[in-house]
């Protein structure tokens, strides 16, 4: 039978806010355990929550950025369980009424086909401490620093249909937020957590398979891993006459395998209902209006921008503009160098294979946007070669110099294009080499422009590649075929 | 809407509150009387109208996004049962 | 010197007739002395106290003291005081001290007042005889057979007996005036919003209001003034200006019109209450007051409403209570199931465990839609009522109980206490603000007069209760106390 899989992603992002959600605790990554867990944190007798402005600006925002309907009103409900690392015994979080309404987000597909996942809503709420089972003798640590950092869960539509395509709308999606700079993207510290909705159903049936949820899968690569062993768990499942259950699942990324978490309770009961202590939020159109004025520019704009102001193709505008980072390295070296298809592709090329092979992310090249940009500045105006070019980027990379002009200057790298130094150079070349001079003369007219390849390598090889291989290139043309 | 035996046993559940068999019964009693009362609220016509969450029709202030408290670990740990190294000592949680 | 009224003491410290020391020190001698018998208190901070009266009594020598400067107060123990064991009248947090002041502690540190300690209570603000205290019943001053009522009943013994000039108070169905009634002194539960909650223990978050107890009206205006206003910290207290409650007492009440509401007069009205009310209202009528029958008519469902809502807010309120960061932790817990569900089942009492599970099963799964849903809606019905008497009239009486004081140990069914509740319960649902002012007795027992105003109208309900008591001296009487046995 052919099956289809099915995927929705509930995302939980943490806000890139100074303090919490509803203290004043600051919400630093890595403090001593228990220093950033103020009163209210911690859920001492008699506190109360105040909603953090910035918290609310960034889901607002974030809702404009995915054209989302933001509802005049939005309500904090309680989430009541029990559990060590939730403080109050309830998690502050919005149910009925939440802050974002429906909106879209654009993937890209390989094929670089867009796609519209539709977002269900997105609302605000606390995220929880962390448990620590080591070295505590059999018992369990409690940290709560991390309890009510403002965390943003992005629920989408079940309109995925394949890992490929849950892992390019987590891609976007972390694309978008650390665009707009509402959270730091950081999966391995657990600033984007997705748990992964994931079904199958025969190809051509309209009615959604019993889904299982895949908790906090915190990678790309992870999120694909874990749907293909899941969706090949429920279809082997399904063809060996078992049924799907709903459950969790989590994902041993070792094992390569889902498996479903132990829960000895029944079915959970959360008796949501609104939080006294918090009254509803209403946000009227000029806080709204005023938010859409500080978005910046998104990463379909940038695309789109890419491609029609700088003429740049699709693949490379789409590449570009995958991150905020990037997008900002391209532009900060194009407006050094001047032209955008120079800049493009050595920000696709040369760098870009510097940075995967050190493993390093563009926001932490050793070479800045602005030294790249010169450096090609001078490619630009003739002053060096390709060649050299790597050569001064190679210097650059290991800090042998500061701009690109003191290392052509240091090394003697720049280009030779005074017409007699190099005719002089060339004919050099030809008396060196007398015998293939006479292969040449007596090649077949066809092969010749191939054997010319050897004389503009020795050419450039006296110019200690200084040399303007055009010019080199004509002229040994010219005066090989002087001599037929 | 009457209450149940097996009804107090998940309320108490829920709540993680060590209810045994002989307390749940004696809370059959007293809470059926107590929803009983509260039965009074079905027969009333509500419909159209609002449910009320707060008494006041105000709106949620929002805060300035500083991180200003400090750290008071010790004191907050003043009146913690079991501590080490700063983390808060619960039995050993299996996940 | 215990008989002084707040505003008499206030001005004997301004003149110099006594040090805030020498106050305090007649108020703690007289806590250790007639206290054993009333339980009134939890915790008595004496040094704290003798320190802070000191350090009053210097502002007023360089001239920096404010009127309230160097005046002895008490909290109930539901506010919490840092460093001070704040208990909530609750097994679970019996070694529980408060990392903090709450807001109103904070300003009425500020304004120079002494605390002398904290006053017991019903466990978790729950009932209305404060008997369910893990501490032990507290005894009414007028007769010691008799509760002094609930849940403020430490706060409300305490000043009637004169072991402190005044103390705070939460109401969240009537636990500052039904208390304040039954020890005949006079309490104020404010506008929701009025006063800050942050820092008073929660027992129904949309409900609870901080208030002052004391002998007069007078008392309670100085004690708002210094109490009152926005706090930053408690989202739902109120930005609004805070008039200074004391400047309004003396208006003349000439066009008054006050509202009866007939479902306040009817069955179950014990008929010396009722008497000691009609005629309090009389004096009134001689003052130029007009009065007017009103109905609200969803009074009946007050109680139920009430008793679907608390319990639902208190439920998830006090799952803080897992023993694992403050609190009772049980011995040896197997699991951290085990250490929950001992742990709390250890920590809570009887009625707390009550409401917890009524709160817990009225919002299940199942169920929100017939109680939660349906409670909030009755309340917007039950609000509506009020604001729609205020239409006609300016201010509503009636008795602040349906019963004088009961004997300690005579309510075993909590549905029969819940309906002491009866006229009390509906103003917290609609947060309007509600003094009881003593008015007479019933038999040996204080009678309450309540008056209820619309929201934010504390100045007039001040004034109003003020002008009863420049007629009568029903506040000026003192139960006869004899030292321990």
């Amino acid at each position: 039978m052919q099956w289809e899989t099915v995927i929705g992603l509930e995302v939980h992002v943490q806000l890139a806010t100074q303090s919490k959600i509803f203290s004043g605790a600051s919400t630093a990554y890595g403090a001593e355990p228990n220093t950033q867990a103020c009163a209210v944190d911690l859920g001492m007798p008699g506190v109360l929550p105040v909603v953090n402005e910035n918290a609310v600006a960034m889901a607002v925002r974030f809702g404009l950025a995915i054209g989302a309907e933001i509802p005049e009103v939005s309500i904090f409900e309680r989430k009541n369980y029990f559990y060590p690392d939730l403080p109050k015994g309830y998690q502050t979080s919005q149910m009925a009424q939440p802050i974002v309404g429906p909106g879209t987000i654009d993937i890209t597909l390989d094929d670089g086909t867009v796609n519209a996942v539709r977002i269900h809503h997105a609302h605000l709420e606390e995220d929880a401490g962390k448990s620590m089972h080591e070295s505590f003798h059999g018992m369990t640590g409690i940290d709560l620093n991390r309890a009510g950092t403002p965390l943003l869960e992005i629920v989408s539509e079940p309109d995925m249909r394949s890992a490929r395509e849950a892992s390019a709308y987590v891609r976007a999606l972390h694309a978008i937020v650390t665009y707009m700079g509402i959270s730091d993207g950081n999966m391995a510290e657990g600033s984007m957590r997705c748990d992964v909705n994931v079904s199958v159903r025969p190809k051509g049936q309209e009615a959604f398979g019993t889904r299982a949820e895949i908790k906090n899968v915190n990678s790309f690569r992870f999120i694909e891993q874990a749907i293909e062993c899941e969706v090949e768990r429920q279809i082997d499942l399904i063809e060996d006459g078992g049924k799907v259950v709903q459950e969790t699942r989590l994902f041993d990324p070792d094992l390569n395998e889902t498996r479903s978490m132990r829960t000895k309770e029944e079915a959970n009961d959360y008796r949501y209902f609104p939080c006294p202590d918090l009254l509803p939020m209403m946000l009227d159109d000029a806080y709204i209006e005023h938010q859409r004025s500080l978005l910046p520019e998104l990463p379909s704009e940038k695309r789109q921008r890419f491609e029609t102001a700088l003429g740049l193709s699709a693949y490379d505008a789409s590449v570009l503009a995958s991150s905020r980072a990037m997008a900002d390295y391209f532009e900060q070296a194009m407006q050094s160098c001047g032209d955008a298809k120079l800049a493009a592709n050595w920000v696709q090329g040369d760098l870009s294979a510097r940075l995967n092979k050190a493993g390093l992310d563009i926001s932490e090249s050793p070479v800045s946007a602005t030294q790249l940009g010169e450096l090609l500045a001078r490619i630009k105006d003739d002053t060096i070669n390709g060649k050299a070019a790597k050569q001064v980027f190679a210097d650059l990379w290991d800090c042998k110099g500061e701009t690109a002009d003191q290392i052509i200057e240091a090394r003697g790298l720049k280009q030779v294009t005074d017409t007699a130094a190099i005719e002089a150079i060339v004919d050099q070349v030809i008396t060196d080499n007398p015998v293939q001079v006479t292969q040449y003369r007596e090649a077949e007219p066809d092969k010749r422009g191939k054997m010319i390849g050897f004389f503009v390598g020795q050419a450039m090889k006296a110019s200690r590649g200084t040399a303007n291989p055009q010019q080199v290139n004509a002229l040994i043309k010219s005066k090989l075929d002087a001599l037929l | 809407m009457a209450i149940e035996h097996a009804d107090v046993l998940r309320a108490a559940h829920l709540a993680r509150l060590g209810i045994d068999n002989t307390d749940a019964e004696r809370y059959v009693g007293d809470l059926s009387r107590i929803l009983d009362m509260v039965d009074a609220l079905s027969g009333i016509d509500t419909d159209g109208v609002k449910p009320l969450a707060h008494p006041l029709d105000a709106t949620q202030p929002l805060r300035a996004d500083e991180a200003i408290e400090p750290n008071r670990r010790d004191t907050y740990q003043e009146s913690a049962p079991a501590v080490a190294d700063g983390y808060y000592l619960v039995p050993r949680v299996v996940e | 010197m215990h008989d002084l009224t707040l505003a008499d003491i206030a001005k004997g410290l301004a003149r110099g007739d006594y040090s805030s020391r020498e106050l305090t020190q007649h108020y703690l001698s007289r806590i250790e002395s007639l206290d054993r018998r009333l339980n009134s208190f939890i915790t008595v901070t004496g040094e704290h106290a003798l320190a802070a009266a000191d350090a009053a009594d210097a502002a007023r020598q360089s001239g920096q003291a404010g009127i309230l400067a160097g005046v002895p107060l008490a909290y109930k123990d539901i506010f919490c005081t840092e460093g001070v064991r704040t208990s909530c009248g609750s097994r679970m947090l019996d070694s529980f001290k408060a990392p903090y002041d709450a807001t109103v502690v904070e300003k009425l540190k500020l304004a120079g007042t002494v605390s002398l300690g904290k006053t017991n209570m019903d466990e978790f603000a729950m009932g209305s005889s404060n008997e369910t205290s893990f501490y032990g019943p507290v005894r009414n001053p007028w007769n010691t057979d008799l509760v002094p009522g609930g849940s403020s009943g430490g706060s409300a013994a305490a000043v009637a007996a004169g072991l402190t000039p005044a103390a705070l108070g939460t109401d969240t169905g009537g636990s500052i005036r039904q208390p304040a009634a039954f020890c005949g002194i006079t309490g104020l539960k404010p506008t929701y919003g009025r006063v800050s909650r942050y820092g008073m223990v929660a027992y129904a978050s949309s409900l609870d209001q901080g208030g002052p107890m004391a002998r007069t009206a007078e008392d309670c205006a100085l004690l708002l003034n210094a109490m009152a206003g926005h706090d930053p910290r408690d989202s739902t207290s109120v930005a609004r200006a805070v008039p200074d409650y004391t400047q309004s007492l003396a208006e003349p009440l000439k066009g008054l019109k006050i509202g009866l509401p007939r479902e306040y007069f009817g069955e179950g009205l014990d008929g010396g209450v009722e008497t000691a009310v009609r005629d309090a209202i009389k004096v009134y009528e001689a003052l130029g007051a007009q009065v007017i029958d009103v109905s609200l008519p969803h009074t009946r469902l007050a109680i139920p409403t009430y008793y679907v809502i608390a319990p639902a807010e208190a439920s998830s309120n006090l799952s803080r209570y897992d023993g694992v960061r403050f609190g009772h932790r049980c011995d040896a817990p197997t699991d951290l199931m085990d250490l929950y569900k001992r742990s709390r089942v250890e920590g809570f009492g009887e009625e707390v465990k009550r409401r917890i599970l009524i709160g817990t099963h009225t919002l299940s799964e199942g169920f929100f839609d017939a109680y939660y849903k349906k409670a909030q809606q009755v309340r917007r019905l039950i609000r509506q009522d009020f604001l729609d008497a205020f239409d006609k009239v300016d201010v509503l009486m009636g008795p602040a109980a349906p019963t004088p004081a009961f004997e300690l140990g005579n309510q075993a069914d909590p549905v029969q206490m819940y309906l002491q509740d009866i006229y009390t319960i509906a103003i917290n649902l609609a947060g309007i603000p509600g003094i009881s002012v003593p008015a007479g007795f019933a038999g040996d027992r204080p009678v309450g007069l309540q008056i209820l105003a619309p929201h934010f109208s504390e100045a007039h309900l001040l004034n109003v209760a003020h002008a009863f008591q420049m007629q009568t001296d029903w506040h000026t009487r003192r139960p006869a106390l004899t030292a321990d046995e």
